[in-house]
């Protein structure tokens, strides 16, 4: 049988992401369908993710599948030293499909190898987190009406954010101009900088964060920066303040601008943007549903013609 | 003239592995996986070397490999020397060559890779076999075959 995994969407072509787009939007039109009952979804978080267990099991629960799992490693054999081959051998017994979340990387590729059903990626270490990709695209695309010839501007942990290397490769295929607004500690990284030049996405790096640059924007893609990414703290107190986006920053942004975040927030974007227009973070987050939706059911071979029948 | 006196005795029919940088030697055994042979083997460490000061060298009597069990050598000693020794003559000479992929050679350096943390195989794919270059297959680290040790 092919292997019909979700372990990162790097490999995907754009034709596949625009119909995992296409199918997301049909489950936003009509989120509520019995697409898959009598299905076992099994939700493995070997690591806690409040947000993207609700949001798979609001997902399963929606299409009208049971789900099975657990959201804390602790209750689970693997606190007795069971390998992770042997706790997916044993729920792919169970399940017709299993969404994990792990702490280490690389284990969705090699679950996605040993199991006889379906993994769903959830978010494996700093390496890949498929569905929340998905989600930020399909937002973006909601946004804006298209995907093509973006202004995208990422803020605060471009070094160790994943949401913002994933978002990179994905947005390849869509001729992009990526703005890298970061602290020095927390710049985009060599390796990716790179990967632009070779997939010929086009990347301006700011210094400064004010609303002159944000004018510019499309998208302003806002992530935390952390305390303990920095080694240098007294570096950390000089510059955190400095990536905070502020109410009066967005005097001169584009009225199709919209600012997106993978959540949670602590305190980069002032509470007062949320009654902008700009915000739109809890949307994306809601966005999350009908994206993993359409990623449960393509990964058991449902189509967008099924779903629309 | 004096003679050339040989430091390791000649086999008859075999696989000659020269040019081993001694502190490599070690690093052959366990890719070839010597030590679980039942052929006789001829071990050489730290001998005199013209082109390399001091180097290592194993003569395996009455094995020869096929090419892809002598290519995981590339990993650790990628200019040693081939030699396929038949009636005491040298028949042919090789040099050997990167593999597209590495499976269950090396260690991914990755401390947080499911690879070392899983009883399973390593995979890399090799990006650069000029330079080295390696990206593991699970955890999509990228690294330089100088910084990873062998399985």
């Amino acid at each position: 049988m092919e292997n019909r995994s979700l372990v990162s969407l790097v490999d995907y072509t754009k034709e596949k992401l625009v119909y995992l787009l296409q199918m997301a939007a049909e489950f936003e039109r009509q989120p509520n369908r019995h697409l898959l009952d009598g299905k076992i979804v099994a939700t493995l978080f070997f690591e806690p993710s409040t947000r993207t267990r609700l949001s798979f099991e609001t997902a399963a629960n929606r299409l009208g599948a049971k789900v099975i799992g657990f959201s804390d490693p602790k209750v689970t054999s693997s606190t007795k030293g069971e390998t992770l081959k042997d706790t997916i051998m044993m729920v792919s017994n169970y399940a017709d499909i299993i969404v994990m979340r792990h702490y280490l990387e690389g284990a969705a590729r090699y679950a996605s190898e040993i199991a006889p059903v379906p993994i769903l990626n959830a978010g494996d270490g700093a390496n890949q987190h498929p569905s929340q990709t998905m989600l930020d695209l399909y937002s973006i695309y909601k946004t804006q009406g298209t995907l093509e010839n973006l202004d995208i501007y990422l803020v605060g942990d471009l070094k160790y954010g994943r949401t913002v290397h994933s978002l990179l490769t994905a947005m390849r295929h869509f001729n992009p101009t990526f703005h890298f607004i970061a602290p020095d500690e927390l710049a985009m990284p060599e390796v990716w900088k790179s990967y632009c030049r070779d997939n010929n996405i086009r990347y301006v790096e700011h210094k400064e964060f004010d609303e002159d640059v944000i004018a510019g924007a499309d998208i302003l893609y806002m992530t935390r920066v952390q305390r303990e990414r920095f080694t240098d703290l007294m570096e950390y107190e000089r510059v955190k303040d400095r990536y905070l986006l502020k109410l009066p920053m967005l005097a001169k942004a584009k009225p199709n601008m919209r600012i997106l975040h993978p959540l949670p927030r602590v305190n980069e974007i002032d509470y007062a943007i949320d009654e902008t227009p700009y915000a739109y973070f809890f949307q994306q987050a809601k966005n999350g549903l009908y994206a993993r939706e359409a990623l449960i059911c393509d990964a058991l071979g449902i189509t967008l013609d099924e779903i629309k029948a | 003239m004096k003679p050339k006196e040989l430091q390791v005795a000649a086999i008859e029919n075999g696989t000659v592995i020269d040019h081993i940088p001694s502190e490599k030697l070690f690093d052959v055994v366990r890719l070839l996986h010597l030590e679980q042979m039942p052929h006789s083997i001829t071990v050489g460490y730290n001998l005199k070397s013209q082109k390399m000061g001091r180097k290592s060298i194993i003569k395996i009597a009455g094995k020869f490999f096929s090419d892809s069990e002598l290519n995981t050598l590339a990993v650790a000693v990628p200019n040693c020397s081939l030699v396929i020794i038949r009636d005491y003559s040298v028949v042919e000479k090789k040099k050997v060559t990167l593999p597209d992929t590495l499976i269950d050679t090396i260690h991914c350096p990755n401390p947080k890779c499911i690879t070392n943390n899983e009883p399973m195989r390593t995979r890399f794919h090799v990006l650069n076999p000029a330079l080295g270059i390696v990206r593991c297959d699970y955890c999509n680290r990228e690294t330089t075959l100088a910084e990873v040790t062998v399985k």
